[in-house]
């Protein structure tokens, strides 16, 4: 070497002791941060069993029908967060998710209706379960087009594919519901098997491999790096616009899957059946730890975060509280989960500038 | 690392190159080598044409006339990413590093390995990128405790550290360096000084762009001046002083 020496301590990249005990802290904030929708949703748990039993003397938690109601309940705003948990982490959203599931539960009325007389009733569900995810996927390419290849910011994009759906699915329904008549339909929307609700054994094994994809799979992982820094993930030589129509596409089809499921438990379609749902799914995501700036989120966490919003919602009915109250304290814990992550990111930010 | 250049044998050769965006000539008939295990700095006030220069041999820039020799063939890169897969590596002064993710999931970004978990399911193989995180910052003499720590814990140097790693363990025998010290503090910065000096021991070409003389005095074998885009001056470190090179710079 020709330069003069440097002390070979100051060179390496040992963490010094010192900085064990931030680090520490820093670790348990971000578990705290990260399980935090889990600690909420033990503390509703907790708060509506003590509740049950003092003023009806029964219990909340462990009457299978209240969990199952609760599951019952989850099911549809989950699979739209899935999907939104993916979009989210991208640095995105996709506000087009609730019309796009009223689109699929119409068109999966009427496909089933179409098909019904000629298939059976077995085959005509398949095929036309199959097709309302697959219409379900078109809002999803122009989203993904718009926000991938045309750089609409995905707040626009998606609001205008919002619109867009929603009047084709109103379009579609004729301004009314549409009925389903067939019985496979219903029952899978009704039917269970060793006391587990089909649609819930569908969601779960959904979920599952939505979780597979995000954490396992390179294209979880390129979500992940493109929701933090999308020109460090285009430098080491991702495709960002054909992952962005991937994810837009995903979205859709999980809110597809959601109109399907949807029609099936009610055996009918109904254009506005997720228009109450996309809040509560953007609201399950955020209370299940991903950051709307993008980059964090885990789908266990999303299913914490949807199943918050169901207890509440059930709970507060269950316990006879005017049902108003649920926008109260959804809002709340919404609140609540954004200032832990603002905390937990000044915090471990804070390093950084150092 | 079989394919590594002998230590002072040619690496990276620029002759004659010149670049000009419309009437304006960014870089003029520009010659300039690095050998392997060499610092070169380069050296200029702003619009000297470092960057540009720069840009065309990491592919960014198609220049308008001269050439590249890479190892002594000629080379010509469509795209940074060619001229990556051919061992030019740049280190961006803003850290490319998706701070999320873990150290090896840095490294293999964009090139993630995978294994059958159950002998069927592919899954992302985190157990190779933790090995590959841990070899190759040990080959920095960099250690950190958390190798599953996403990279926003680790100070400005050892995410600078992070980002030479990645280039280290795809092979990169050129790396391109633009200002590593200007955002980290004093410590910090002879860290990154350091790990220089470590590529360069490990028979790695290093074009090192800085405005700090201190910097390009401690870790530098040759500086090569400019100015308005043509080449003001080259002296090898041990033979010039910083008055000499500021003069060379604001052409005194």
């Amino acid at each position: 070497m020709t330069s003069p020496p440097i002390p070979h301590h100051a060179a390496t990249g040992h963490v010094a002791p010192q900085a064990d005990h931030a680090d520490k802290a820093r670790t348990l904030l971000q578990r705290i941060a990260d399980l935090r929708a889990w600690l909420f949703l033990a503390f509703l748990i907790l708060g509506f069993e003590l509740w049950s039993r003092i003023s009806f003397g029964g219990t909340f938690l462990f009457n299978p029908f209240n969990i199952q109601s609760i599951a019952v309940f989850a099911v549809a705003p989950l699979l739209l967060a899935t999907g939104q948990t993916f979009v989210i982490i991208s640095g995105g959203i996709d506000l087009s998710m609730g019309f796009i599931m009223g689109l699929a539960a119409v068109v999966a009325a009427h496909v089933i209706n179409w098909a019904t007389p000629g298939m059976g009733f077995g085959l005509a569900v398949l095929f036309g379960s199959v097709v309302a995810v697959l219409v379900a996927a078109i809002p999803g390419i122009v989203n993904g087009m718009l926000v991938a290849l045309l750089k609409v910011p995905p707040f626009i994009g998606t609001l205008g594919m919002f619109g867009v759906a929603r009047g084709v699915a109103f379009l579609l329904a004729g301004g009314t519901t549409v009925p389903v008549k067939n019985e496979v339909f219903s029952a899978l929307g009704n039917g269970k098997i060793y006391g587990v609700p089909y649609i819930i054994l569908v969601t779960a094994v959904f979920v599952l491999i939505m979780r597979y994809l995000l954490g396992q799979t390179k294209f979880g992982q390129h979500n992940y790096a493109i929701g933090a820094n999308a020109q460090a993930a285009r430098r080491a030589g991702i495709n960002i616009k054909w992952h962005l129509l991937r994810l837009y596409i995903l979205s859709g089809m999980c809110a597809g899957l959601a109109g399907v499921l949807y029609a099936a438990r009610f055996s009918a379609g109904a254009a506005q059946a997720g228009e109450p749902l996309l809040l509560d799914s953007v609201a399950a995501v955020v209370i299940g730890g991903a950051s709307l700036f993008g980059g964090s989120g885990t789908i266990l966490g999303t299913v914490a975060g949807a199943f918050v919003i169901a207890v509440i919602q059930y709970g507060l009915v269950f316990i006879n509280v005017a049902p108003f109250w649920q926008f109260i304290s959804v809002g709340v814990v919404i609140i609540i989960s954004v200032l832990i992550d603002q905390a937990q990111r000044r915090f471990s930010g804070g390093r950084q500038s150092e | 690392m079989s394919d590594m250049t002998p230590i002072g044998q040619p690496l990276l050769e620029v002759r004659h190159l010149s670049k000009n965006f419309g009437p304006v000539q960014a870089l003029n008939d520009l010659t300039m080598m690095v050998r392997a295990g060499e610092v070169v700095a380069l050296a200029g006030d702003n619009g000297a044409g470092k960057t540009t220069l720069i840009k065309a041999i990491s592919g960014v820039y198609q220049p308008s006339s001269g050439e590249i020799l890479l190892k002594g063939k000629p080379v010509a890169f469509a795209s940074p990413q060619e001229a990556r897969d051919q061992g030019i590596e740049t280190i961006y002064q803003d850290l490319a590093l998706a701070d999320n993710l873990s150290i090896g999931a840095n490294i293999f970004l964009g090139r993630e390995p995978m294994r059958r978990k159950y002998g069927f399911l592919p899954v992302l193989d985190r157990a190779k990128m933790a090995e590959a995180a841990k070899t190759t910052m040990a080959l920095l003499d960099f250690h950190v405790s958390r190798l599953d720590a996403p990279v926003s814990n680790f100070s400005g140097g050892q995410r600078q550290a992070v980002a030479i790693g990645r280039a280290v363990y795809w092979n990169a025998q050129i790396l391109i360096m633009d200002e590593p010290t200007a955002a980290l503090g004093v410590p910090e910065q002879r860290k990154v000084i350091q790990l220089i000096h470590q590529l360069k021991a490990q028979g790695r070409g290093v074009i090192f762009i800085s405005h700090n003389l201190q910097d390009i005095f401690a870790v530098a074998d040759r500086i090569v001046v400019l100015r308005r885009g043509v080449q003001a001056g080259e002296r090898k470190i041990s033979e010039t002083t910083h008055d000499e090179v500021v003069k060379l710079m604001v052409g005194g």
